[in-house]
């Protein structure tokens, strides 16, 4: 059995998740020490906070290079919310606090700012729709709620990089795909059965892989 | 879509849930973790958590009741109550909670919506906000003041200079409760909603006054809520969340579609 790592970068959800993780079946160890990440056989990157503070806290605990390894060795990965956010080029959120700050650019785009004339941030159920089968999305209808809480979104470079999508205003991009590496805007551990399945779901394309 | 969510609010007291007037007569009403994880399976789409309780061995019991909470519920879990600092809000976050409410404190000390919002983003940061309206005032320009400890002592702050303050200093949402029409089950302000929601550019849950299902879809509709908070009409059981979802999807109102504890079978293919 492959270990899964949450990795600890050092926001309050961890325990969220790891529950959530827990009772879809799957099990979860949470560590931010970079050997066991580069021993993981696959990675939930969770995040919620600020981006600049988030890559403070990686950098801080070297985390950059064993995510970014787990990544290019094709290793099940799963970004969620600022943990996806963060795989990006940058955000417009860097801008706002006058520093520039570069993501883990490891799918080309950034996360930009809701338009000023919604209201930000977007919080609550909103619908999750596939671009295309994925195993991901297994077993849910494809018009299921999620649980959101975000006032940047992704704007990958490629469509090819776009796996769901959701309509808030505007349609943004609410997951992404680049091979192993799957990345949600939405918090899973939060949005009561579809997340437990989609976190299940998660689970069997560890164990298939 | 972004669905209208429903809200139900648990008044916890030294780790029990209790139900009463106007904060008097209260009476036990279980336990939280069981109310809890009840709303949950009934399409619930957050759960609030306030803590009524004045002994510092009651603060201990409502992070065990987070705790268990998020052992076995999986939607957002929010607590407000007698929160007055960022490490204590930390040890919410660490047992399961996903927002923190603040009240009394943030109207003290306004730079602790800064601080929260700054540490743990601006989505984990309610601001709460009780309003009483001002007599005598002009029936085109009514006006609200700000009330603090739990509605017993006014503060002599305007509503919306207060919610447009909060919105500035960070914080992620308002949960605005009107203590004129909180109780009667009359229906909500729906003015004050109205006047708020125009004035700010975050999410507004809208709290007291909820009797009839209509009154929900007026809160939602005409004042502009993003949500609604409830607590006398479920607890009391007048109206289930499931009858709340389909009138208002009846109406046409986006919703979450109740989910039952079958509907997604975690053990296939497995």
């Amino acid at each position: 059995m492959k270990k899964l790592i949450i990795v600890d970068s050092g926001c309050a959800n961890l325990n969220s998740i790891y529950k959530a993780s827990r009772a879809a079946g799957l099990n979860p160890f949470i560590s931010d020490d970079s050997r066991e990440i580069y021993d993981a056989g696959a990675i939930i990157f969770p995040g919620v906070g600020s981006f600049d503070h988030a890559i403070e806290v990686i950098k801080q605990k070297e985390l950059i290079e064993p995510l970014c390894k787990a990544i290019k060795d094709d290793k099940p990965f799963l970004g969620i919310c600022l943990g996806m956010q963060l795989l990006f080029s940058g955000s417009e959120e860097s801008l706002v606090s006058n520093i520039k700050i570069k993501g883990l650019e490891l799918i080309a785009g950034k996360a930009v700012r809701f338009p000023n004339n919604l209201p930000v941030p977007h919080v609550g159920w909103n619908q999750v729709e596939p671009v295309y089968n994925h195993p991901l999305f297994a077993g849910l209808t494809g018009s299921e709620y999620f649980y959101f809480t975000h006032s940047y979104y992704v704007s990958p470079a490629s469509d090819y990089n776009v796996l769901a999508k959701t309509e808030y205003g505007l349609t943004f991009t609410s997951a992404v795909v680049k091979d192993s590496l799957i990345g949600v805007q939405f918090h899973p551990e939060k949005s009561g059965p579809a997340g437990l399945r989609l976190l299940a779901n998660f689970g069997k394309i560890i164990a298939d892989q | 879509m972004l669905a209208k969510r429903i809200i139900p609010c648990l008044d916890v007291r030294d780790g029990r849930v209790v139900k009463g007037t106007r904060f008097i007569n209260l009476k036990d009403a279980g336990d939280p973790v069981e109310r809890a994880s009840f709303y949950n399976k009934e399409g619930a789409d957050e759960i609030v958590f306030l803590d009524i309780t004045a002994s510092v061995e009651g603060r201990r019991a409502i992070l065990d009741v987070i705790r268990k909470t998020a052992e076995v519920v999986f939607i957002p879990l929010t607590v407000g109550g007698g929160i007055d600092n960022t490490d204590f809000m930390q040890e919410l976050l660490q047992c399961g909670a996903d927002k923190i409410s603040l009240n009394t404190a943030a109207l003290k000390n306004p730079s602790l919506i800064r601080s929260g919002a700054d540490r743990f983003g601006s989505q984990c940061i309610v601001t709460a906000v009780d309003a009483c309206r001002l007599k005598d005032q002009p029936a085109d320009k009514p006006r609200w003041e700000v009330y603090s400890h739990g509605g017993r002592q006014p503060t002599g702050r305007d509503v919306l200079e207060w919610v447009m303050e909060a919105e500035q200093l960070g914080a992620g949402e308002i949960l605005l409760t009107s203590m004129d029409a909180d109780g009667t089950q009359d229906g909500y302000d729906i003015e004050l909603l109205a006047a708020v929601t125009t004035s700010v550019n975050i999410p507004v849950i809208a709290s007291g006054g909820a009797g009839k299902l209509e009154h929900l879809y007026e809160a939602l509709t005409r004042g502009g809520a993003h949500a609604v908070l409830a607590a006398s009409i479920l607890h009391y059981g007048t109206f289930s969340i499931t009858e709340i979802k389909k009138y208002l999807s009846s109406k046409g109102l986006p919703v979450r579609p109740i989910a039952g504890k079958d509907d997604y079978d975690l053990r296939e293919e497995f």
